[in-house]
């Protein structure tokens, strides 16, 4: 390994690190880059450097561009280096040059030749690099020049490298899904790859391609429930498993896949059901891993046609999520609530208690992801309560982003759900004052059409009383200082309009407040402008009702002051007020209708009010007008077209392309069509025919029969199961062992929280729910819409809650001290995983299991027994795997403690498993310790980790 | 798909950065600052995920996991769970304390070229290739096993005429 001979890369890297680390300030650090790149430019450029050298030189420029400064002077030299024949060299040319470049950058055209010829390489690993710079590298352009070579590799025999070609073209999909739209029939046909992790990457491509088009991969549904099936029955070899899982990477992408397909397609859907439940049953909750898989689960019941069976162990999975003690998972179970809802809305009630937790959780990813949640189930009996929430939390961020869509959901909340228009007027108003420049400002216009207009159906004494309040309360908030522009123009609007209308406040009050307004924010011209408008149409009222105005001085000053304004707009409007005022009533009357932005504006179209000039200027001798479409001499392209296809005997110029021969039309039908099929379609019919031939030889021979376009999963299923069973056998054996895992592991799992519960019941009852969130839950949750209701539910409410919440803490502190204890030894039906015939040194973690050792000791014995059943079945083959488990079952048979000891070494890969793999990680550890204190040593010299007490430093990976 | 991959130290300096979409070396600076500044703002013991909209964009999650002085972050769209994204950080960071035996950031910083090796291994044009920390150290091994030969072979006589030539 690399790693003792690179810690030491050269003293000038290690100095340079040292004395960035040591860095006081962001200057320092930027004057001690800019020495290190004076330094390499005068390096880099010298023709006799070793290459060797300029190795670290290209890493030395990589590490600079981290830290953000210009190395582009030194890309030319990454380029150089990955035409190298060393692959050292080669490697680190690409390594740079993915970091540097971007796939339209001039120096891509030097690299493509070089891509070409490393993808034709004999040597995989070369193949692999110049498939990873392709994935960065290769842009719509350039997609041509590497694509049939890639296409090539998808036949590769090393399944590292099949497995990277279809990124690659997945990724060139994702670039330009034309140049390679007639390839996409190779993903399906690597679904049915020999090599699992081959078919796990083609999953990814097919995810995305189901996402745009469902529709053309529904006869995939059998496939994918297929593989999901054998993936959970552990079909897959071990390598596959991650933390006692199998391929639980495999499994969520499957899931969401199903998820894709099986949404509103009931038939599709009922295929399914069968293997999520399966999941459902034997998810290990208990490690993350699990529990990503069961999220996925809920997932995937939220979006495939109900079930109600699924979706109940959806909700006890959520249930499970929501009374974890780990954020992460206290996360996910409020989003996955927040898809279940849409389907069954009653399972929100059953978790209130944990939603109000969250939300005033610490945790400001938590809180969100609440209101996300509170957001989706907001109705009219709850919308004042969780719109106030939510504009406390509003106002209580800095962050704009969210406060902008946070604001915009309230809004769009007050206005669906809002029981009063006095409460969405107060409402509207917190919003404006404390995001008001964040919301858009459609949102403000619709607040105004909607004072305007009232709330629809209403009478009008309801209508004034909403304007005279938003008139009350607009002339009270204009007291504060700094409101937002768009809050303001809001305001004005409705002063200028409605300020009067009720007869509580005088013309002079509000003319004063609105020239107060247009003082204050004087360098906000659009609020100003607001202002004019409005005084203008108070004006104009009070003249129209026969008063007799006599403007405020400071409104005198403050028109004078706009008739000289820079701003047009301003100026104008100021002389339209100064000209309103000397009207007479009648005339004002007709200007500036009373209370009329409601009234549709009618438009005449064919203006008819200038008849009269027109007459007069005909009879003068001018010109009467043609309409364009009457107009000749002028012939426009539409006219002519349609005179051309009127007769067809033509004259005039032809527009349309000529027709292409008929021989050439023909000869394009066939690619088209092939293209589906073809393994290799390439646009000349005549080339198509040769490289098909020549591609499909070795395709053809490594996957046996699979140039058909139809899945043959028959086939995958031998190639993944042990190879001895029949296909009908081996079904039924491995349900049947499923379902004894299911009932041992519920068994076991009882038993032991019973048993805990005993003990440490008394503890935990100190959690009391206040009454103060009882009350918040029966606002939230209370389903019925009565409001005398409430207090009903308020007090019904605490008594199943509370009940709930002892259990849950009982049975929460009955995991945490199975947690503890399960650090040691692994789950139940994890027992009956004799797979790995891997007994090394474990006698350090006998003794836990000593202890539960009646606990466990029906489960073993039905795990034994079930071994039997299957060795026996197993053994009818010489199967080598069959040997395995056989010898295992006699050994385990004989002695019990024995079993126990073998099955309490797990493999050393689980790094969340517990004492077992710690120690054997901290064995292997023991005699680096001094090496490790030496590192630490030199970290605290360079100041690298200068507050790292530890020498241990990723100690806390094993914790 | 995976967007970016970061590793930054507790005082915010980058150690890795990786980028599955094309950006600018400024606009790197700037996220990465971003991501900085909300990732030191977080209390211990709340969730590893963060909203990361405001700074990615739409339809942009964030996952990350604090080692000793280290921050593993990795930015993704809906196309992944994030529950799974953090046992890749953990898969990432095991491979990683497999390949340098006890890593520390030191292993991090000074063999940048391989830590990026195995990172290649493990997430290939943004989409997750390898998920077992055993794969992931075997096609390393065999990277730097052909690496160190080919090397040998060609030191000798290639470093004269390879570069003197232009």
């Amino acid at each position: 390994m690399g790693s003792q001979g690179g810690f030491y890369q050269s003293k000038e890297f290690l100095d340079l690190v040292k004395s960035i680390g040591e860095a006081r300030s962001k200057a320092e650090e930027d004057r001690i880059v800019l020495g290190e790149i004076e330094t390499l430019k005068r390096r880099i450029s010298d023709p006799d450097i070793p290459k060797r050298k300029m190795k670290e030189y290209i890493i030395r420029l990589v590490y600079v561009e981290m830290l953000g400064h210009d190395a582009s002077f030194g890309y030319i030299h990454a380029v150089k280096m990955t035409h190298d024949d060393s692959l050292l060299v080669k490697r680190t040319g690409y390594l740079a040059v993915t970091l540097f470049l971007n796939e339209d950058h001039d120096l891509i055209i030097l690299i493509v030749n070089t891509i070409q010829k490393d993808l034709k390489s004999d040597n995989y690993l070369v193949v692999c690099t110049a498939l990873n710079a392709v994935c960065k590298l290769i842009n719509e352009e350039t997609i041509p020049a590497v694509l049939p070579l890639v296409v090539e590799l998808l036949a590769h025999p090393k399944e590292a490298v099949r497995k990277k070609a279809i990124m690659a073209l997945h990724r060139f999909y994702q670039k330009s899904p034309s140049s390679v739209s007639h390839l996409v029939s190779n993903f399906r046909k690597r679904l049915c790859d020999n090599d699992p992790g081959v078919m796990g990457a083609t999953l990814c491509p097919l995810f995305e391609l189901i996402t745009i088009d469902v529709n053309s991969y529904k006869d995939l549904v059998m496939s994918f429930v297929s593989i999901l099936k054998q993936v959970t029955e552990r079909r897959l070899p071990k390598a596959y498993d991650y933390h006692q899982m199998p391929a639980p990477f495999i499994q969520i992408k499957l899931l969401k896949i199903l998820a894709l397909l099986g949404s509103g397609d009931k038939q599709a859907s009922e295929n399914m059901y069968t293997v999520v439940g399966d999941i459902f049953r034997k998810c290990d909750s208990s490690s993350n891993i699990g529990n990503a898989v069961l999220y996925e689960c809920i997932c995937c019941v939220s979006s495939i046609y109900p079930n109600p069976k699924l979706l109940e162990s959806a909700a006890d999975a959520i249930s499970r999520f929501l009374k974890s003690d780990s954020h992460n998972l206290k996360y996910m179970g409020i989003d996955a609530l927040g898809r279940l809802i849409k389907i069954s809305p009653e399972i929100a009630e059953q978790h209130q208690l944990a939603v109000i937790d969250c939300l005033e959780d610490p945790d400001d990813t938590l809180k969100r992801k609440t209101f996300e949640l509170l957001y989706k189930m907001t109705k009219s009996t709850n919308v004042e309560v969780i719109v106030d929430r939510m504009i406390d939390y509003m106002i209580s961020i800095n962050d704009n982003h969210y406060k902008t869509e946070i604001a915009s959901r309230c809004v769009e909340l007050a206005e669906q759900f809002a029981p009063s228009n006095q409460w969405f007027i107060q409402t509207m108003n917190k919003v404006f004052a404390h995001a008001g420049d964040l919301v858009n400002t459609k949102v403000a216009h619709n607040l105004m059409r909607l004072i305007a207009e009232g709330f629809g159906e209403e009478d009008d004494t309801a209508d004034s009383q909403l304007r005279s309040s938003a008139v009350e309360s607009y002339l009270h908030i204009l007291g504060e200082p700094k409101l937002p522009s768009v809050f303001l123009q809001v305001i004005c609007w409705v002063l200028g309009e409605y300020g009067t209308a009720d007869g509580r406040y005088s013309a002079s009050y509000i003319t004063g407040k609105l020239c107060d307004v247009a003082e204050a924010y004087s360098d906000d011209e659009t609020v100003k402008a607001y202002a004019v408008t409005a005084l203008m149409k108070i004006y104009a009222i009070e003249i129209a009702a026969g008063r007799k105005v006599d403007m405020l001085p400071e409104c005198q000053a403050l028109m004078e002051e706009f008739l000289a304004s820079h701003s047009t707009d301003l100026q104008q409007r100021a002389y339209e007020l100064q000209a309103v005022i000397g009207l007479d009533a009648h005339a004002v009357e007709s200007i500036m209708p009373s209370d009329a932005s409601c009234e549709d504006i009618e438009v005449d179209k064919a203006l008819s009010f200038l008849n009269g000039y027109i007459q007069d200027s005909i009879e003068k001798g001018a010109q009467p007008y043609i309409p364009e479409s009457e107009r000749s001499g002028m012939l426009n392209i539409s006219n002519f077209r349609n005179q051309d296809h009127h007769e067809a005997s033509s004259h005039g110029l032809r527009f349309e392309a000529y027709e292409l021969p008929n021989q050439t039309v023909q000869s394009r039908i066939p690619p088209a069509s092939l293209a589906s099929t073809e393994l290799v379609p390439v646009p000349e019919p005549m080339y198509v025919r040769e490289s098909y031939q020549t591609t499909i030889v070795p395709s053809a021979s490594s996957d046996a029969g699979s140039t058909e376009l139809k899945l043959r999963l028959d086939g995958v299923q031998k190639k993944w199961g042990r190879q001895t069973h029949s296909s009908a056998t081996s079904t039924s054996s491995s349900t049947s062992q499923k379902t004894v895992n299911g009932i041992t592991q519920v068994d076991g799992s009882n038993t032991s929280n019973s048993r805990t519960r005993e003990t440490y019941d008394s503890r935990k009852q100190h959690v009391e729910v206040t009454p103060e969130k009882q009350k918040l839950a029966a606002s939230l949750f209370g389903g019925s819409s009565k409001s005398e209701k409430k207090p009903a539910t308020g007090h019904k409410i605490p008594k199943p809650s509370s009940h709930v919440v002892e259990k849950s803490h009982a049975r929460k502190s009955s995991m945490e001290i199975a947690s503890e204890k399960k650090a040691s030894f692994q789950q139940p039906p994890d027992l009956l995983d004799f797979g790995e015939p891997t007994v090394k040194s474990a006698a350090p973690s006998v003794d836990p299991f000593k202890e539960l050792e009646g606990l466990l000791e029906p489960t073993t014995q039905v795990a034994s027994d079930e071994n039997h059943g299957s060795t026996t079945a197993a053994a009818k083959s010489p199967d080598i795997m069959g040997l395995y488990t056989e010898t295992h079952a006699g050994i385990y048979d004989k002695d019990d403690s024995d079993i126990l000891s073998g099955l309490s070494n797990p493999p050393v890969t689980n790094m969340f498993g517990g004492t077992t793999s710690m120690q054997v990680a901290q064995s292997s550890k023991g005699p680096n310790l001094k090496d490790a204190l030496e590192k630490d040593a030199l970290v605290r010299q360079m100041g690298v980790t200068p507050s790292s007490p530890n020498p241990n430093l990723f100690k806390d990976l094993f914790g | 798909m995976i967007k970016a991959v970061m590793v930054m130290n507790t005082q915010g300096k980058t150690r890795l950065a990786k980028f599955y979409e094309y950006l600018p070396v400024e606009k790197q600076q700037e996220l990465i600052r971003g991501v900085f500044a909300v990732l030191c703002s977080r209390a211990e013991n709340v969730s590893n995920f963060i909203d990361a909209e405001s700074i990615f964009g739409p339809d942009s999650r964030l996952v990350y996991k604090h080692f000793a002085t280290l921050y593993f972050v990795f930015v993704f769209d809906s196309s992944e769970n994030e529950l799974a994204v953090l046992d890749l950080i953990q898969v990432f960071v095991e491979t990683l304390d497999r390949c340098f035996k006890n890593v520390c950031e030191l292993d991090v910083v000074f063999n940048y070229s391989k830590v990026h090796t195995i990172l290649d291994e493990m997430i290939f044009g943004g989409q997750v290739v390898e998920t077992s920390s055993s794969e992931i150290m075997k096609a390393v091994e065999e990277i730097s096993k052909l690496e160190a030969a080919s090397n040998a072979i060609t030191l000798i006589p290639k470093s004269a005429s390879g570069w003197r030539s232009r």
